[in-house]
């Protein structure tokens, strides 16, 4: 089996000695709504970070921030020590984003939609297709690569997209809710794959409304409500903290609102 | 900029054209079926570029001492090649053929008419003598083609019926008209339509690229790719080249399909080529339009109205329909006009590449298709992560 075709040496990772991300003071507004307010907030490498929060929270402006897609009106973000305003390019080669909804080509097969990501990110070719086969296969994708995207369910789109989001070897995973509408198998094999990213020393930032993959996964959750970190930690420390069952459970307690409202 | 990028993203558009029915039907069939239509409804195409009239005709001389005049006349114009003789035993019943459309032309054969064409051999010289006599010609006026073409055709028939076949050679007193006349009378509305439907069928590129940019938007594709090294300058690089390819492909297919059922553009290779170069040109204006219409549109069904905006005027001032006085003051502010007046001149008129007013219609082509890039590539960095 094709394993870890192109990673990053955990010594080339570290030399700098900086965290994957440090957000300082991020402060994002719409209008009169502040989606994110002084956000401060350091994730390292190996490292698979959750961001829990009701909707609104400010999670996926966060991300959007953290992939140049939004600028930040206070405060700054940096990735891989790169400042995401002021290098977007370097930002752009290190990391990885998997939208919450799905973006891809329905009239191209779900590899053709793998095989362009990697093209825009100037993957050689023979490299390309190896990573594209050992990822399909990975995720359980293989038998239905050929097929148009246009024709696959719900969770098989989420699984392209998470591909496409990774198929370059990403330093920084962005994961935005990569598990919405997947199978108790398909989200297993996501599960196994994002692990084994933290196993090569990459940085995972998931955002997640299942609170059994964020305890599952995550090596430390925040968890934001109205643009605010109101509570991090470690999912097992922050139940003990709170004296409760689960995580579910610290996330009531914290936001004030139980699951479903949020789902 | 990398090529590879700009590479990839081309093939990708071309292979949404291939593959979504809409868009191939929009950029290929519309273009072949579009050229095929009108040159069938307008030219008269599908008999090898000639023409075939039906003419009706009653010969109301029936005691004259000469009938064998009016037999040669009507055998003469049977065997007139593109003229289908259509017997009638009175007047009434061809006239009303000739109002229902059922007839291009109906002549009436006068009383005297064998007598007056034997005057002319009893004193060929003496013109006081001879019997004068009118053919009664009556034309579908609801017919460009034939109110030009007929006419001159039956004076041809009475000089061949009084002269024979070498009437032309003859030195008598009636003179036949001008052979320029006739050559230009055989243009079709279809000779003067096909320069216009060049640039109709390019301009159609319009709207598929604001519905594709409008897709890609709506889709989270063009955010999703801004996390990308694909640049914004790569992405409309990638725009224009595609689509160009496709212009490339429509004018192959409109010549092609122009040529087979008959059109022969009066030019040479080196007129074809500019003509080319002159729609790839325009395409390039189309993509422009095209990126600014997805700018300012929120939705690929918003942007299929807005495409109207640049479509519409450019169909109606700047393609096959004729213009006069405002309109044609108008056209000069539509890039459309200037393609079709160069291919006019080119296909029509048979003016050389060197004419100086073709390199002026490109060069206004080339300018507007530039300018609209830019302004689609300036208002595209603006909007690409909204």
């Amino acid at each position: 089996m094709i394993r870890n075709l192109r990673t990053y040496p955990k010594a080339e990772l570290r030399k700098s000695e900086q965290p994957a991300i440090t957000i300082s003071n991020l402060t994002k507004r719409f209008g009169t709504i502040t989606a994110v307010d002084g956000l401060n907030l350091e994730v390292g490498w190996g490292e698979i970070f959750g961001l829990l929060g009701p909707n609104g929270a400010g999670k996926t402006t966060t991300v959007n921030i953290l992939s140049t897609l939004l600028a930040p009106d206070e405060g700054h973000a940096l990735v891989g020590g790169h400042d995401v305003v002021k290098e977007p390019k370097k930002v752009w080669d290190i990391i990885g984003l998997c939208p919450q909804q799905p973006a891809f080509y329905q009239f191209l097969t779900g590899r053709e939609n793998i095989e362009l990501f990697g093209q825009l990110h100037s993957m050689p070719k023979q490299l390309l297709k190896e990573r594209t086969d050992f990822l399909l296969k990975k995720i359980g994708l293989e038998e239905d690569a050929s097929r148009r995207a246009g024709q696959y369910s719900g969770g098989m789109v989420r699984r392209v997209s998470t591909i496409m989001a990774l198929i370059h070897d990403p330093k920084v995973a962005l994961l935005d809710e990569p598990t919405v509408a997947m199978d108790p198998v398909s989200r297993r094999a996501v599960w196994e794959f994002i692990r084994e990213l933290r196993s090569q020393d990459k940085c995972v930032i998931l955002t997640t409304h299942y609170m059994e993959e964020a305890a599952e996964l995550c090596d430390r959750v925040g968890i934001i409500d109205q643009g605010k970190l109101i509570d991090l930690g470690p999912p097992k420390e922050l139940v003990e903290k709170y004296g409760v069952v689960n995580l579910e459970d610290v996330f009531v307690q914290r936001t004030g609102r139980k699951l479903r409202e949020v789902v | 900029m990398k090529a590879q990028r700009v590479i990839v993203m081309a093939k990708k558009d071309l292979k949404r054209l291939v593959r979504e029915p809409a868009s191939l039907f929009m950029l290929l069939l519309f273009p072949i079926i579009l050229t095929a239509a009108f040159a069938l409804a307008f030219g008269g195409i599908g008999a090898s570029g000639q023409q075939n009239f039906s003419i009706g005709v009653v010969n109301i001389e029936t005691t004259s001492a000469h009938p064998e005049w009016a037999t040669r006349f009507i055998d003469n114009l049977t065997h007139t090649e593109g003229i289908t003789v259509l017997d009638y035993t009175d007047n009434a019943t061809g006239q009303a053929d000739l109002l229902q459309g059922n007839l291009d032309a109906f002549i009436v054969i006068p009383i005297g008419f064998g007598d007056s064409c034997q005057s002319y051999w009893s004193s060929p010289f003496n013109g006081s003598t001879w019997t004068n006599t009118t053919i009664g010609l009556y034309v579908d006026s609801g017919s460009l083609i034939a109110t030009s073409v007929i006419p001159p055709l039956v004076r041809q028939v009475v000089l061949i019926t009084i002269f024979g076949n070498n009437a032309l050679s003859l030195d008598i007193p009636v003179q036949v008209g001008s052979p320029a006349l006739v050559a230009a009378s055989t243009l079709s509305q279809w000779d003067f339509m096909a320069p216009g439907i060049f640039a109709f069928a390019s301009m159609w590129i319009i709207m598929t690229v604001a519905q594709s940019m409008s897709a890609d938007r709506d889709g989270g594709l063009l955010k999703r790719m801004a996390t990308t090294p694909l640049s914004s300058s790569e992405y409309i690089i990638s725009q224009v080249a595609s689509n160009m390819t496709v212009a490339v492909l429509q004018v192959l297919l409109i010549f092609g399909t122009s040529y087979l059922i008959g059109y022969r553009p009066a030019t040479d290779a080196a007129g074809i080529v500019f003509a080319f170069s002159i729609v790839l040109l325009f395409s390039l204006v189309s993509v422009g339009f095209g990126l600014i219409t997805a700018t300012l549109s929120k939705s690929p069904d918003v942007a299929t109205g807005l495409s109207f905006i640049f479509i519409m005027p450019q169909m109606f001032l700047g393609t096959f329909i004729p213009l006069s006085g405002a309109t044609q003051v108008a056209a000069a502010f539509v890039p459309s006009s200037y393609v079709t007046n160069a291919l006019t001149t080119l296909f029509l008129r048979g003016a050389p590449v060197t004419t100086l007013s073709l390199w002026i219609d490109l060069l206004v082509i080339a300018v507007v298709g530039m300018a609209a890039v830019l302004l689609g590539v300036v208002l595209f960095g603006k909007n690409r992560r909204k």
